[in-house]
């Protein structure tokens, strides 16, 4: 079964490359895909129709449940038969009448066939799923056509939001069925149906999903409105096919959920007043194509009528209707594709005496017709009769079958008066207009309307063969309490036949006295009503839009945040463990820095100008970090420290070409207020969540055992051992972040803005600055030269030169014995960075560049480079990555060293930090500090020009 | 059994009601400053929340006493909050120094786009009042 759905694919693929070579007959190689498919089931059958089965399944995520099971069952095969069987025909058919596009609409219609295919033999909810979606997808794309025409792009995006929509509610359902039984195998459903309140809803969820797509009231405008889609494809999608992907699931799922509380009802209601209202409205139809396909609605409420309402007789006569009418339907489609291609229309105004013209469609349009109407001994009668059998004689398990039958001999008659209409106003009357100048059909454009309307008198003349394919498929039930029924074409004078001759003769009766049928629809207007739904989704859409979405981001930021004191805090109110009895502060030292930390941050927000604030927020840092060293984590403290002040100097930086006071607050005292109140509550709940979260805790540290692995990462600090060791894929991803926002803080800084009139190689930095910082030095200060003396401070100068190489020597002390007390990869860099940033505070850009004689960018990237080879090497020994070892060794002189090999992890990241800070020195220091001396130097130019514009 | 430390939970409940009313202000640098101090809030909470603090974590030798130091992963994770936290400060006061730049002012404006979609509406009216005398064309073959 697989393989016949990975041929589908594979020529609906191939297709588009073949058919210019091939031209026409393109549309007979699709059409061996579909004919392989029918002859496959028929070596299949035998075994099948004995109660066996065929099962494949592909494995593709067992451990999540998803695999793709495929079974072929007795109603597999009915489906198979039908999908495959009017497939091929319509295929060949296209070959004479598809003019354009032959390559688009023949891959696919096949793929809509491999679609329908996987749809009839999925065996899995979520299989089955994915392909009934694929064929509304199919068939999206065959009603848009090219999408040329408004009315194609309306109808088709209609079909497309009704059933897909159906289909998601049919998901609903279906997960809801297979989550309380257990599987969401389909047979293991089927085999052990499970019960309750959720089945019940599940069952109606499945039902509105069949019914969208079987265009059952009121979901059935899509239908209609599809028509303007080439007719093979109405034939075969939108009677054949698609539409009976529906019907499928009914009768796929009615022997589990038959008794389950509102399917019976809901079945049994939708489904008749379907019957009966489209084939009233069928009557009022001048289009024939409309005719047809309020027929195929009508057709399709009798279909789910059947196949849902769960008793055996019912069932076969749904089986024998399903078989009878893909036939007549599809053929009398193909027929109507004829004469609209060769006549030029399909109005029943304007079509007079056609059947003269073409006697050899007429007759077999007729048959077709005949079947419909079910004149025996065709198909259609069959159905016919089993269906009066099942609800004249009923079942204890349906309720008021004899008013239903009522119901059902309404429906049949004007089935069988839609029928006469439809063969009148196609081919009757004289010859004249359209008629005589048509063309005739060749046989082979016939042929397949032949085949059709030929297989429903084969099938009903056939009967028992077509008796054992429908009783397979009906055996699922029990018996009813007059024995099992049998398909038979004479069963005897009895009431039942006397039912079928009032349908004919209340139908001939209503077709002679058509012209004085009330013209009034019956039917609500689909089409306004989804029109309208879909109009008021829009202004809902609006309307949520323009009240949510209003573009003030600190609005958007004060709804989240009470979102957050919400949701989150109710539920903390909620489930709060008892508090015991809390420390006021765990070190003496604490409430000082408390007092610090919090004085300070209220200042923040009290201060108009910038660098105070910056200060203020620096002076938090610290405070922070000197909690970090009462709290025990000198690792923590000595990096908060590091960084607090290469904050401080970076926003220093920038800050230089800023105004010094904040933008002037025009703030309401209301929304201050209200922003204030947000800001508190978050607050508010962070402390509780604070004092919860660490009295919540119960189980033991994940670290409680890292201590005692420290002798094979060989070092003594913990926190070292974890950031370059147990954690280190955490750090390498660390300065991958830390890497990206550097450079992405260069080139905000850099690019753009008024400083891009800055040519490449001209002005005194060239490119880029970072690149002449290895010019030859010659002085011992070389910034000296640059700047008036009056900004320079020789002692200063003098001092850091002197102070520059300690502090080096000090960030590879951190470095270096990170492993074994507080420092690191991170605290070194950082230092090694800061004695940086005091050479360029100091001596400014060229004595910068007299310490570090390589590009920013080259320390940066062989930092990286270093991390990433260091963590990808033990791959190479047949390790894991990041693995690390200690290695001693035993160099003369220095005796033994012994270290491990995450050391070398710490040198990259140390490496990355120092170019990390020389990135940044070169972004907001160099190339900010060259702005402004160009900015200096353009208001000097202009001052000049305006003093001398007078003159 | 942790203990709970009341002034702690104060200071990173202070810290985040600070840091998220200057977030909510519309100078660019003042949420630069709110991001820093939620940014100490969180690193403090993430500290907290790890467990009772002790002794630092670097055993010195005596590793069979666990009891009385410190968690030391939730110090990892700090210690890497802190550093991106670093990278992350830079990278916004760029971007405010740019809108400075560009715009002349660092605050966050309204986003006009947003508004312009609540009246879509009513401009589609106004445009397509004629379009619909002529254009309304038959949905399928309903007619």
């Amino acid at each position: 079964m697989l393989f016949l759905l990975a041929a589908y694919a594979a020529v609906a693929v191939a297709i588009p490359w073949w058919q210019p070579r091939l031209g026409r007959a393109v549309w007979a190689v699709a059409a061996l895909v579909p004919l392989a498919t029918v002859a496959w089931a028929g070596t299949r059958a035998a075994r099948v129709l004995d109660g066996g089965e065929y099962r494949e399944t592909l494995a593709w995520a067992p451990s999540l449940g998803l695999t793709v099971d495929l079974r072929l069952d007795p109603l597999s095969l009915l489906m198979l038969w039908v999908v495959a069987g009017v497939g091929a025909l319509v295929l060949l058919y296209c070959r004479y009448y598809v003019e354009r596009d032959a390559a688009r609409q023949a891959a696919l219609l096949l793929a809509f066939a491999g679609a329908m295919t996987g749809l009839v033999l999925a065996d899995n909810v979520f299989v089955l799923y994915v392909f009934w979606e694929l064929t509304t997808v199919a068939s999206f794309l065959l009603i848009a056509g090219r999408g040329e025409e408004e009315n194609e792009r309306r109808a088709a995006r209609q079909a497309l939001l009704v059933t897909v929509a159906g289909g998601l509610v049919m998901l609903l359902g279906l997960v809801l069925l297979g989550w309380t039984a257990g599987t969401y195998r389909i047979s293991a459903i089927l085999a052990d149906p499970p019960r309750g309140g959720a089945v019940s809803a599940a069952a109606v969820l499945v039902l509105i999903g069949a019914f969208a797509k079987s265009a059952q009231m009121p979901l059935h405008g899509w239908l209609p409105a599809a028509m303007v889609a080439p007719t093979p494809v109405s034939a075969y999608l939108h009677a054949a096919a698609m539409v009976k992907a529906g019907v499928y699931l009914v009768a796929r799922l009615a022997p589990a959920l038959a008794e389950v509380a509102p399917w019976r009802p809901m079945v049994l209601a939708v489904g008749l007043t379907t019957m009966v209202l489209a084939a009233w409205r069928a009557l009022r139809a001048t289009d024939l194509k409309l005719l047809l396909a309020y027929g195929t609605i009508s057709e399709l409420g009798l279909l789910v009528t059947l196949l849902g309402a769960g008793t055996r007789t019912a069932a076969l006569a749904g089986a024998v209707m399903l078989l009878a009418h893909a036939a007549f339907k599809s053929a009398l489609f193909l027929s109507v594709g004829i004469l609209d291609h060769r006549a030029g229309t399909r109005d029943i105004r304007e079509l007079s005496g056609v059947g003269r013209r073409m006697p050899v469609l007429f007759a077999v349009t007729a048959l077709a017709a005949a079947s419909m109407a079910g004149i025996p001994p065709l198909v259609g009668y069959l159905g016919k009769e089993a269906y009066f059998e099942a609800f004249l004689y009923g079942d204890a398990r349906l309720d008021g079958h004899r008013q239903l039958t009522v119901v059902l001999v309404i429906g049949s008659a004007l089935t069988v008066a839609y029928a006469a209409r439809f063969v009148q106003g196609a081919f009757g009357g004289p010859p004249e207009g359209a008629a005589r100048r048509a063309e005739r059909p060749e046989a082979g454009f016939v042929a397949p309307v032949a085949v059709l309307a030929g297989a429903g008198l084969a099938l009903g003349v056939g009967y028992a063969g077509t008796a054992a394919l429908a009783a397979a498929y009906a055996d699922a039930y029990p018996p009813g309490p007059h024995g099992p029924y049998e398909l038979s074409l004479w069963h005897g004078f009895t009431p039942v036949l006397g039912l079928s001759a009032l349908t004919l003769a209340l139908g001939g009766l209503v077709h002679l006295g058509r012209r004085s049928l009330p013209v009034t629809a019956l039917l609500p207007d689909a089409q306004r009503a989804f029109d309208r739904t879909l109009a008021a989704a829009d202004r809902l859409a609006l309307t949520v839009t323009r009240h949510t979405q209003v573009g003030s981001l600190p609005l958007y930021l004060v709804v989240l945040l009470t979102t957050v004191v919400v949701v989150p805090g109710a539920a903390l109110a909620a489930g709060a463990p008892p508090l015991g009895s809390p420390l006021p502060w765990w070190s003496p030292v604490e409430p000082f820095l408390a007092v610090v930390v919090l004085t300070a941050a209220a200042a923040v927000v009290g201060t108009r100008h910038r660098l105070t604030g910056i200060l203020l927020t620096g002076a938090v840092g610290y405070g922070v970090a000197g909690m970090f060293l009462v709290r025990g984590a000198p690792d923590l403290a000595l990096t908060q420290f590091l960084v607090e002040t290469m904050t401080l100097v970076v926003v220093v930086l920038v800050l230089r070409r800023m105004p010094a006071r904040f933008s002037p607050g025009r703030t309401m005292t209301r929304v201050r207020l209200v922003r204030a109140a947000a800001a508190g509550a978050v607050g508010v709940l962070v402390t509780c969540f604070a004092l919860v979260a660490s009295a919540a805790r119960t189980a033991p540290a994940i670290s409680s055992g890292y201590a005692h692995r420290m002798e094979e990462a060989g070092a003594e600090n913990i926190v070292n051992a974890i950031v370059v060791d147990f954690r280190a894929l955490d750090t390498l991803g660390e300065i991958s972040v830390l890497l990206v926002a550097a450079v992405g803080t260069v080139s905000l800084i850099r690019v753009g803005g008024r400083g891009d009139a800055r040519t490449p190689g001209g002005g005194p930095g060239g490119p880029s600055p970072t690149a002449h910082w290895d010019e030859p030095v010659r002085t011992w200060l070389p910034g000296a030269p640059e700047r008036p003396g009056g900004e320079r401070s020789v002692l200063l100068e003098v001092a850091t030169r002197l102070l520059f190489p300690s502090i080096l020597v000090l960030s590879l002390f951190l470095l270096f014995s990170g492993h074994y007390g507080p420092g690191g990869g991170f605290a070194g860099g950082l230092v090694a960075g800061q004695a940086l940033v005091l050479r360029y505070l100091v001596g400014g850009r060229a004595d910068l560049g007299a310490a570090v004689r390589v590009p920013a960018s080259v320390v940066t990237g062989s930092g990286m480079l270093l991390a990433a080879a260091v963590g990808t090497f033990p791959l190479l020994l047949g390790g894991v990555p990041l693995e690390s070892t200690v290695v001693t060794l035993h160099p003369p002189v220095v005796g033994t060293v012994k270290f491990a090999t995450s050391l070398f992890f710490d040198v990259g990241v140390y490496l990355l930090v120092v170019g990390v800070v020389l990135e940044l020195l070169s972004a907001v220091g160099v190339s900010l500090g060259q702005d402004m001396a160009e900015a200096d130097e353009a208001e000097a130019t202009a001052e000049d020009e305006e003093q001398g514009g007078p003159r | 059994m942790n203990t709970i430390d009341v002034t702690m939970a104060l200071v990173i409940g202070g810290l985040f009601a600070v840091g998220f009313f200057l977030m909510l202000q519309r100078s660019l640098m003042r949420i630069v400053l709110g991001f820093i101090l939620l940014g100490h809030g969180t690193n403090l909470l993430l500290l907290v929340a790890g467990g009772t603090p002790g002794r630092p974590p670097v055993p010195d030798g005596r590793i069979d006493d666990p009891a009385g130091t410190a968690d030391p992963l939730p110090q990892a994770m700090a210690l890497t909050a802190i550093v991106i936290t670093f990278g992350l400060t830079a990278f916004l006061m760029a971007l405010a120094y740019r809108s400075w730049r560009m715009t002349g002012h660092d605050e966050v404006r309204d986003d006009v786009e947003d508004r312009r979609i609540g009246t879509v509406r009513e401009r589609a009216e106004a445009g397509s009042a004629a379009d619909r005398e002529t254009g309304g064309t038959a949905p399928g073959g309903e007619r």
